[in-house]
């Protein structure tokens, strides 16, 4: 399949396929994205074993860095950008966040609502009594 | 070293199961020998097993779709006879052979009918409607057709050594975990079920590339027939929802293998996590489904109506919206279960909600009809006999979206019907559409006429006479899955059902009548133009069937009903600039996909039955498979400039003669 005419349209391109030039900016681009990548990974251990911050917090902190560490993957390494030439891979990551929402957000609330619902046995009696 | 695998496994004190495996294993015997002695073999490897061909590969899904079809059907019979004698009585089946009939038929109806059925339709039209070569991955397409044989093939294995779940088409936990369910037959269904998954998925990534990245040229998205953009949805909802069918099933396979407890009775199971996940999957997979059914219809109608079909773009929002909510409604499959009223009516709501962009739709196909000059051929038959049984479908569907109502109807036979008529009304008779709509197309001649249609009406009434009083007996308290009753009111309506099913069985041997009597007669039947129905997407522009690269000139897209379009100028301007052939590369055949499904069935077989050595023999001969497709050299061969002119020109000449012709009168 090396004939496609429209693989030539700029709007329409895959993850990868945009800079074909020079090596060495884009050795770069992975470089940064590993330092940063191993940077909130070190954090993550660190905020977990450590008093500095407020405890009750620490989940909180580790969910941003957890974040953070998904937006540098998509970044540095999926190569997700803003460009124009990106549509099809925005739309793609904007489609699977909403599933991901949508299933994770109404997982929670159908769960937590059944286990209001339908206490064990035993706590409905001590409440009963 | 069989691990639990003895010669206890055969039930050899079942007669039903025994003798039905053994008359499939001589006819497959038989087969294989007519094959090999005919001098068949070589032709079978490099043109069909081994093929990359988009083309050859939808045809390979359709045969195993209609061959499962047959099993599946062979419970259905079985399951209406003995609800037809079981009153006051135990029956023909024995409860435990009873149980895994239904969650064979299930399962096999669902994965192993509908999916590779419509599948198969996708792969065959959807690079042609596109006016391209090839989809975007060719082997990864041989790779996931033969993983999806691979999972049909364990589950029909389970007929004969061991048994099959007994749990239902959803294996719910704490039953189908290890205390309530000690043998393989849950096993079974797990494994070949993780392993078909995998294939639907490659299906879906291939698909969704396709339609994304490979269209001819000018063929925007807003110029895509119908059933590419139905694909598309389609395909989106495979990638977004059978990750969730895998990881679930995943974690019962932990359960059960390595002693977790996510869904277990004890030690912090939960197994409402369960409903929750698998039905997360589960509505998407209704839509995954009737989708391309959808789309077909919107080709079907338009083509036989002689018209554009209307409101095409309020048709790819239906479509696009239905893709979105589909993924908001899975609550409803349970009501029932615990969940308060708020999240009830919230559910409840959506689920009705849903309907709406279905609505649309059927006002579409409608008023495509209204003023067009409609042939009545049988494709079209299938289409307005889908429009009259789904609306009645949709709207038991609607009425089951209510909680309260439900709560009365849930897992009752009301429930068996509603389903039953939007799958059979909707996804069936859009498969069958299709394949009477494409079967020119894939073969060079149509399938016999009035055969098709006396199959078409057998299955209409045999459908509505099966399935309508399954309503009025789930409104009489009438339970899925009963293997015996004694209440007098139901019998008439189960004997009713009954004789339904024998007037499917009579519609499906028309069916396979017409195949053999088009085959018989295919000279007489044959289409020479390639443009067997006067159609008006780029499928219909190449002949018929298409040579192996498609299309000689890639067409160049201007608007919607791309074909049409180019008949039109054809008639007007009479005679057309000679076209400038290229050498065009082709994708190798590679025996890849076939290799790969064989050490899956392996380690699929030995996971089964503990078998570890055979597990680990497997694993590495997959990936052994992997290694050495990777380090090929060539994948790409080229066909001459001059054999694709020949080639084209046949086809060239035989279509001025038609488009003249017509042009005439």
């Amino acid at each position: 399949m090396t004939d496609v005419h429209h693989s030539h349209n700029p709007v329409d391109l895959a993850p990868g396929d945009e800079d074909e030039g020079r090596i060495g900016p884009r050795l770069i681009g992975y470089v940064v994205g590993l330092g940063l990548a191993l940077l909130l990974t070190a954090t993550s251990f660190f905020v977990a074993g450590t008093d500095l911050v407020w405890q009750p917090s620490i989940p909180v902190a580790i969910i941003v860095l957890a974040i953070a560490q998904m937006g540098v993957h998509l970044v540095f390494f999926l190569h997700i950008t803003t460009g124009a030439d990106n549509t099809n891979n925005v739309l793609a990551l904007a489609f699977g966040i909403m599933i991901v929402v949508l299933v994770i957000g109404g997982t929670l609330w159908i769960m937590a609502n059944l286990n209001h619902n339908m206490l064990p046995m035993d706590q409905i009696m001590r409440m009963q009594r | 070293m069989l691990g639990k695998l003895t010669w206890a496994a055969i039930p050899f004190d079942q007669p039903i199961p025994l003798l039905a495996g053994a008359v499939v294993l001589v006819a497959i015997l038989a087969v294989l020998v007519w094959v090999v002695v005919k001098g068949h073999l070589p032709y079978l490897w490099h043109e069909w097993i081994t093929s990359v061909d988009h083309k050859r590969i939808g045809v390979m899904y359709v045969l195993l779709a209609s061959v499962m079809l047959l099993r599946g059907f062979s419970d259905a019979l079985m399951m209406r006879a003995q609800q037809a004698v079981a009153f006051h009585s135990p029956g023909f089946l024995p409860p435990e052979h009873y149980n895994q009939i239904f969650s064979a038929h299930g399962t096999i109806m669902i994965f192993f009918v509908a999916m590779p059925f419509v599948i198969g339709l996708m792969n065959l039209v959807v690079p042609l409607q596109l006016g391209v070569r090839d989809v975007a991955f060719p082997t990864l397409n041989s790779v996931g057709f033969w993983l999806t044989a691979t999972g049909a093939l364990l589950v029909n294995v389970s007929l004969v050594v061991g048994e099959f779940a007994r749990t239902g088409w959803l294996p719910y936990p704490p039953l189908s975990e290890m205390t309530y369910s000690p043998g393989v037959g849950v096993d079974y269904y797990l494994w070949s079920l993780e392993i078909s998954g995998v294939g639907t998925l490659v299906a879906g990534v291939n698909l969704v590339t396709t339609v994304l990245k490979i269209r001819t040229k000018g063929m925007n998205y807003l110029r895509m027939p119908m059933f590419c953009w139905t694909t598309l949805a389609s395909n989106l909802l495979i990638i977004a929802a059978f990750p969730i069918l895998t990881a679930t099933l995943a974690m019962l396979i932990l359960d059960r293998y390595l002693g977790f407890h996510f869904f277990t009775n004890e030690a912090g199971g939960n197994m409402m996590m369960f409903m929750n996940l698998i039905w997360a999957w589960g509505h998407p997979e209704v839509y995954i489904l009737v989708l391309p059914a959808f789309g077909i219809f919107s080709e079907v109608v338009s083509t036989f109506s002689g018209k554009p079909l209307f409101g095409y773009r309020s048709m790819v929002l239906a479509t696009m919206a239905i893709c979105i909510l589909s993924f908001m409604v899975w609550l409803h499959h349970f009501f029932t279960m615990g969940a308060g009223a708020d999240v009830n009516a919230i559910f409840g709501i959506a689920s009705m909600i849903i309907a709406v962009p279905t609505g649309v739709k059927i006002y579409n196909w409608l008023f495509t009809m209204y003023g067009g000059r409609i042939r009545f051929d049988t494709p079209m038959l299938w289409s307005i006999g889908f429009m009259v049984t789904f609306i009645l479908g949709g709207l038991t569907g609607v009425l089951l979206a209510v909680p309260p109502a439900d709560f009365l109807l849930h897992n009752s036979l009301f429930l068996i019907a509603h389903f039953h008529n939007v799958i059979i009304g909707g996804v069936l008779f859009g498969a069958f559409a299709g394949y009477t709509y494409w079967f020119p197309k894939a073969f060079g001649f149509k399938l016999h006429e009035g055969l098709g249609k006396a199959a078409f009406w057998f299955w209409l009434v045999g459908f509505y006479v099966a399935f309508f009083p399954l309503y009025a007996v789930g409104f009489l308290g009438m339970t899925r899955r009963m293997q015996h009753y004694d209440v007098p009111e139901w019998r008439p309506w189960l004997m009713a059902a009954s004789v339904g099913a024998v007037l499917i069985l009579i519609g499906i041997i028309f069916q396979i009548a017409q195949l053999v009597v088009s085959i018989r007669d295919r000279e007489e039947l044959r289409d020479h133009t390639g443009d067997p129905w006067d159609g008006r997407s780029l499928e219909w522009a190449t002949s018929s069937p298409p040579p192996v690269f498609n299309f000689a000139v890639l067409p160049d897209v201007s608007g919607e009903d791309a074909y049409w379009a180019q008949k039109v100028r054809a008639k007007q301007e009479a005679s057309a600039e000679e076209p400038h052939y290229e050498a065009i590369e082709m994708p190798r055949n590679s025996p890849t996909g076939f290799v790969c499904a064989f050490f899956a069935t392996i380690t699929g077989f030995a996971l089964i039955w503990h078998i570890w050595w055979m597990v680990i023999a497997g694993l590495i001969g997959a990936f052994a498979t992997f290694v050495v497709f990777a380090w090929r050299d060539h994948d790409e061969y080229e066909i001459p400039a001059e054999e694709v002119a020949r080639i084209d020109q046949a086809n060239i000449s035989e279509r001025r003669d038609m488009i003249s012709a017509a042009g005439s009168v």
